[in-house]
């Protein structure tokens, strides 16, 4: 194995897929460059923008906020806010939401929290008592529905998210698996396929951060809090395509980083093939939908006929 | 003559004592708990070290989970 020269005589912090080793200093400085590198590449932000956030106090959403935090001092006309949705999963989001908030308040951030049980009626708990759904799917449904309603209402101008590397590969993979390439379409680093007043535009500026890099850059500012995981993602597909692509990276260093870029190289195609789309106007709340009553209006009508029988 | 390591493993709230042989390093470590490497940070005393460096005898280390919670 060829053994690769450290950055300099300072001790390694990290060893970067391509077998670079880098100390503190200087990996902080590769990841922000990196970060930043995306936000320019992608064109992911305008020179005047009111970001929100989206946090859930895991270590990729504060590393993104505070990046985004550090460039909104230097340039005031990018106004940052975080978001937050609280699930209601018992022992798990009351803890990270707690982390968020003292994150928030120490840096001085605005945080705006929702919760199912407000604008639902019912906790996430609750609900999977009621429904036999997987809990992955309809927690999706009702997180995305409002994120993009509360960022909305709050008039944000982008929907920032801490989605890394890995969380992009593994939804490339899973939709691979569901030959599910609509779905694909809408991933990148700019999410979403239709420009509609509707959609607050979702940007992901770790799009190029492996889950390692991120969590090392946590640890080295303290942004890593004790591990939480949630209940209900241990035995999800997400889970077992991403202990796969794992053993693929151990074995072929760099997997991710391929799977990532080529599919960087079909995602304009893939745009073109689905960029008819039709977004219509859910028939019931009034919010961005495929089909005549939204995803989230489905599960809400389902919940209240289970309650009522 | 080996060595004895003291482990705590945050995504299993656990702290275990691991018998290693003289020279390990971090990758023996991981290998012998059969972690993968790429789903990890590892620290001692409050620093991270990679997979190359060698431990001793009474380390306290620390495996972190790279892994997103939700």
């Amino acid at each position: 194995m060829q053994i690769k020269p450290s950055c300099c005589a300072e001790k390694p912090v990290i060893s970067l897929t391509a077998g670079e080793k880098l100390c503190k200093n200087h990996f902080i400085q590769y990841f922000e460059s990196k970060v930043f590198k995306t936000i320019r590449q992608f064109e992911l932000l305008e020179k005047e923008e009111n970001i929100g956030v989206a946090v859930s106090g895991g270590k990729d959403s504060l590393t993104v906020l505070s990046i985004l935090k550090k460039l909104s001092v230097e340039n005031p006309k990018i106004k940052i806010s975080a978001i937050a949705i609280d699930e209601g999963i018992a022992g798990y989001r009351d803890k990270s939401l707690e982390t968020a908030k003292e994150f928030c308040e120490k840096n001085d951030v605005a945080l705006h929290v929702f919760s199912y049980k407000e604008e639902f009626g019912l906790t996430l708990d609750e609900m999977l008592k009621i429904l036999n759904v997987k809990p992955c799917s309809i927690c999706g449904v009702f997180r995305r529905y409002l994120l993009n309603k509360k960022s909305r209402e709050l008039k944000f101008t982008k929907l920032v998210t801490g989605h890394n590397l890995d969380d992009e590969c593994q939804s490339i993979v899973m939709n691979q698996f569901r030959n599910d390439m609509a779905a694909s379409a809408r991933l990148g680093p700019r999410a979403g396929l239709i420009d509609d007043k509707l959609f607050i535009p979702r940007i992901k500026p770790l799009y190029l951060c492996t889950e390692k890099e991120v969590t090392t850059y946590a640890f080295i500012n303290k942004l890593l809090d004790n591990f939480n995981e949630c209940p209900n993602a241990v035995h999800s597909h997400r889970a077992q395509v991403r202990d796969m692509l794992n053993d693929f990276e151990q074995k072929n260093s760099g997997t991710k980083y391929s799977i990532v870029n080529s599919f960087l190289e079909t995602l304009p195609s893939l745009r073109e093939k689905y960029k008819n789309a039709v977004i219509k106007v859910c028939s019931r709340c009034h919010e961005p939908s495929s089909n005549d009553v939204c995803s989230a209006c489905n599960y809400v009508e389902k919940l209240r006929l289970s309650v009522r029988v | 003559m080996g060595i004895k390591v003291s482990v705590f493993v945050d995504k299993e709230n656990k702290k275990i004592k691991v018998d290693l042989s003289k020279d390990s390093s971090v990758a023996d470590l991981l290998e012998s708990l059969k972690i993968n490497p790429v789903t990890v940070i590892v620290s001692r005393n409050n620093e991270l070290i990679l997979e190359d460096e060698k431990l001793n005898n009474n380390d306290e280390i620390k495996v972190l989970s790279v892994i997103s919670g939700g």
